[in-house]
């Protein structure tokens, strides 16, 4: 036999190989069961340890907090708490826990069992606070003590009247645990996860995927699918691959470019407006921004319609001011956005003498929320060009841009990128633009923003008990911070998700949690 | 032979001392906090600072890092803050992943770059000969991730064939057939340009042995053409081809971290890619060290297969 001989049979052996080996490839995904396609690996399923909304999507599905989000709205509803009071200063509020409610473990839910969960997460003497860190304890740092009444009942007293405490309790770092579970598990609990939800966990398969399975002693309506499947595929475009090839069954935050794949049959595209803005910190206290006029300008300048259709496809919306549309209650629609008015901004510039003035612009890579920053942060130097100004663009990685940008921009920088997705219309103008939120302080003012008017009116709404005075009050801070411009207000970010024709009853909530106790697999 | 491997590997120590000396401040020179990777957004300077103490990073840096080489020394590479769980469990569990990966496409490249340049080599300026040089030029020529993406539309997303991703069918699958099918697209996307490499170098190694006298003098004593090749110049020229392996492997090793992108192959490369930009630093320097400590493993390997070969390169 010659060497040639010998080789034709490798390659027709080789070929046959090939031709075998796709017979298991094409296996359709099984009936009641969801495959979703993640953008990451969870860092952690213990609900008081994570902060990405990645690591929620998976959470809400196994754990309840006592209260929860009303389907498609940001209000609040009783969760594992049926009913609550509020006492008249604003500071206790009493909790009447659902019956009959057991963990996964087989733990009961009751009142000793809320105060663990909050004892653990704000109690650094308690034996299990090691668990931690709890990165988004803060959210709670108003409750000063847990009380468990009797078997149903809880009480916190808190410090001082805190509004947005009941939302709190329905984002994901409120969520209950199962202490059992928490005792046994100690530092490793993150990966055993034990909840009330109509969902229990099954497995964590390292890097490929968590593993849920339907609750079948669940309190409430039993869930759609029988187990849910959470693949996480880092790389975008492998994951709009894998979903054209019938991997997965449902991806979310579709690349804005791999949208139009999905329009026509065998795919829905699903888009929800959330609590999110996307906005640039302009530096108040030294520099051109210092003035008023200057940062108004600024906003007139950016042609944010261009940036949210062109640049982001029309996966955001025109931001017009700090509060968006998601948080209905307490949005003021009266409000328009800043028109794209090249000329009036350079009417501006010039009756504040900065002609030509040259600025620092601090862009970010990549980053929680931040939609596409670098191509978003060039078309906005490309408008503030086209009005004179003359902007240096410094482009940073996630985490050494945070850690140039939450100690605040003075001596440093006169722009930053920066957007936040939140729970509550309390938090990100109560962080990020009271007087007493500049970074010195520990808040995320970055661009030391002050007006008294806009203090006492965050002050006085987080202490509101009632809903329509606090809706009122934001309502008035949006007027006077849209009037001041802190910011530029950019956009809002629509959160997207494709799922195939085999999904059933799926909607996106508001909240940007990913509920999905009724969606039905066929 | 035995004193022989002992000198290599006390001479591998060094080495590794060194790499660990390098990985531990190239990641405290690289800017960015874990603290901020843990918080976010919601990142103040006073929680920073907080979880840096929880951390351990508080402390003076050479401290920092005579504490790390001691743990690791006793077998504690610490606890991965991004996965939650011990570093070694972590690499280990990847490493194996990219092992199989990069094993299947060492094999894969080893075997048909070995053969290609021995038919090119046999049939010298010959069709064949054209052939494979044609074709192995154009495989040095493409990115290994630009292939992978090449493959997956065409035998993915056209011809339904493989699976686009992933390591196992994720419900129900599971078993070598299952893994075999996820594995044949980015192992051939891996080890394309190893290919090329091997191939050309293979041919030269080749050609240099078919010309010395002792092939000539075989063919004259009417050895057959077939053992001439295989037998006597093959296994000459493998000398030189072996180190020539050994240089692949390292690089089929590294040119994995793409390729596990693309394919979504939950391996070291998308680890270590994921933990740098989480800053989560004992997990980057666990899988340096457990990679460098492959890779001077593998030239031991090297190296002692080129003394059993020639046994004049041992002295």
């Amino acid at each position: 036999m010659t060497l040639f001989n010998w080789t034709r049979r490798a390659v027709l052996a080789a070929g046959a190989a090939l031709a075998l080996a796709p017979m298991a490839a094409t296996a359709q995904t099984p009936e009641g069961v969801l495959i979703v396609g993640q953008v990451a690996e969870p860092k952690s399923l213990d609900p008081a340890a994570v902060t990405a909304v990645n690591d929620f999507r998976i959470l809400v599905n196994l754990y309840e907090g006592l209260t929860r989000y009303k389907p498609g709205t940001l209000e609040v509803a009783p969760g594992l708490a049926e009913s609550w009071e509020v006492s008249e200063d604003g500071t206790e509020y009493t909790f009447k826990l659902r019956e009959g409610v057991t963990f996964h473990d087989g733990t009961p839910f009751n009142a000793e069992a809320v105060k663990f969960n909050f004892d653990r997460m704000l109690n650094e003497d308690h034996p299990f606070h090691n668990t931690g860190p709890f990165p988004l304890a803060f959210f709670f740092s108003s409750v000063e003590e847990t009380t468990a009444v009797d078997e149903t009942t809880v009480k916190f007293k808190l410090s001082a009247p805190y509004a947005p405490f009941l939302s709190n309790l329905a984002y994901p770092t409120g969520l209950m645990v199962s202490p059992a579970a928490v005792e046994a598990g100690g530092a490793d609990f993150g990966r055993a996860p034990v909840g009330t939800g109509p969902f229990k966990f099954v497995e964590w398969r390292a890097n490929e995927a968590v593993v849920i399975d339907k609750y079948e002693e669940y309190w409430g309506e039993p869930a759609g699918a029988q187990a849910v499947v959470f693949r996480p595929i880092e790389d975008a475009n492998t994951r709009v691959a894998e979903m054209i090839a019938g991997g997965i069954d449902m991806m979310v935050e579709v690349p804005p470019t791999a949208l139009s794949q999905f329009e026509g049959d065998g795919f829905n595209v699903v888009e929800q407006a959330g609590p999110h803005v996307w906005f640039l910190i302009l530096n108040a206290k030294e520099g051109p921004l210092a003035d008023k006029k200057v940062r108004q300008a600024v906003n007139y300048a950016i042609n944010k319609e261009a940036i949210v259709n062109d640049v982001l496809e029309g996966t955001a919306e025109v931001a017009a001011g700090p509060t968006p549309p998601a948080f209905a209650w307490a949005y003021n629609d009266s409000l328009s956005p800043y028109s794209y008015d090249p000329e009036k901004a350079k009417a501006l510039l010039a009756e504040a003498g900065a002609e030509g003035a040259s600025l620092t612009f601090y862009v970010t890579e990549g980053g929680s929320g931040m939609l596409d920053p670098v191509a978003m942060g060039t078309a906005i130097q490309a408008d503030l060009a086209a009005v004179g100004l003359d902007v240096s663009i410094e482009t940073y990685e996630w985490n050494t841009f945070l850690g140039n940008v939450n100690p605040g921009l003075e001596g440093k920088a006169d722009m930053a990128e920066m957007a936040w997705m939140t729970n509550d219309p309390d938090t990100l103008p109560y962080l990020a633009l009271r007087t007493d939120a500049w970074p010195d302080k520990g808040g995320f003012n970055s661009g030391y923003y002050s007006n008294p008017e806009v203090d006492a009116l965050l002050e006085e709404a987080r202490t509101a008990v009632d809903q329509d005075k606090r809706a009122e009050l934001y309502k008035q801070m949006q007027e006077i911070v849209q009037e001041d411009a802190p910011w530029a207000f950019i956009a809002n970010w629509k959160q997207n998700a494709v799922t195939n024709d085999r999904v059933e009853n799926f909607t996106l909530e508001p909240s940007f949690l990913l509920q999905l106790e009724k969606v039905v697999k066929k | 032979m035995g004193s022989y491997i002992l000198k290599r590997l006390v001479a591998a120590i060094p080495v590794l001392i060194g790499v660990s000396v390098l990985v531990f401040f190239i990641m405290a020179m690289i800017p960015g906090d874990p603290a901020l990777a843990i918080l976010g957004a919601y990142a103040t300077p006073e929680n920073v600072a907080k979880i840096n103490a929880d951390l351990g990073l508080d402390k003076p840096l050479v401290q920092r890092y005579f504490i790390w080489l001691g743990n690791m020394l006793t077998g504690d590479f610490g606890r991965s803050y991004s996965q939650n769980k011990p570093v070694i469990d972590e690499v280990m569990g990847r490493f194996g992943n990219t092992l199989i990966l990069a094993g299947v496409a060492f094999v894969l490249c080893s075997v048909l770059g070995i053969l290609a340049g021995v038919v090119s080599a046999a049939r010298q300026y010959g069709l064949a000969d054209k052939l494979i040089t044609f074709t192995v030029l154009i495989g040095i020529s493409i990115p290994s991730f630009f292939l992978g993406m090449i493959l997956i539309i065409i035998f993915a997303l056209k011809l339904r064939m493989f699976p686009v991703s992933g390591m196992y069918l994720i419900y129900g699958g599971g078993g070598p057939v299952d893994l075999m099918n996820h594995l044949i697209l980015p192992a051939s996307a891996l080890a394309v340009v190893a290919t090329g490499v091997i191939a050309r170098l293979s041919r030269s190694a080749m050609l240099e042995v078919l010309r010395q006298d002792y092939i000539r003098t075989a063919r004259a004593k009417g050895v057959g053409e077939r053992s001439v090749i295989m037998g006597h110049a093959l296994k000459a020229a493998m000398v030189s081809i072996i180190p020539v392996l050994g240089i692949q492997a390292g690089f089929v090793v590294s040119g994995a971290v793409y390729i596990e992108m693309v394919f979504d192959w939950p391996g070291i490369g998308q680890m270590l890619v994921n933990a740098i930009s989480q800053r989560d630093v004992l997990l980057v320097q666990g899988g340096v060290v457990v990679v460098a400590a492959c890779y001077v493993l593998f030239n031991i390997v090297v190296d002692v297969a080129q003394a059993l070969l020639d046994p004049r390169i041992k002295s």
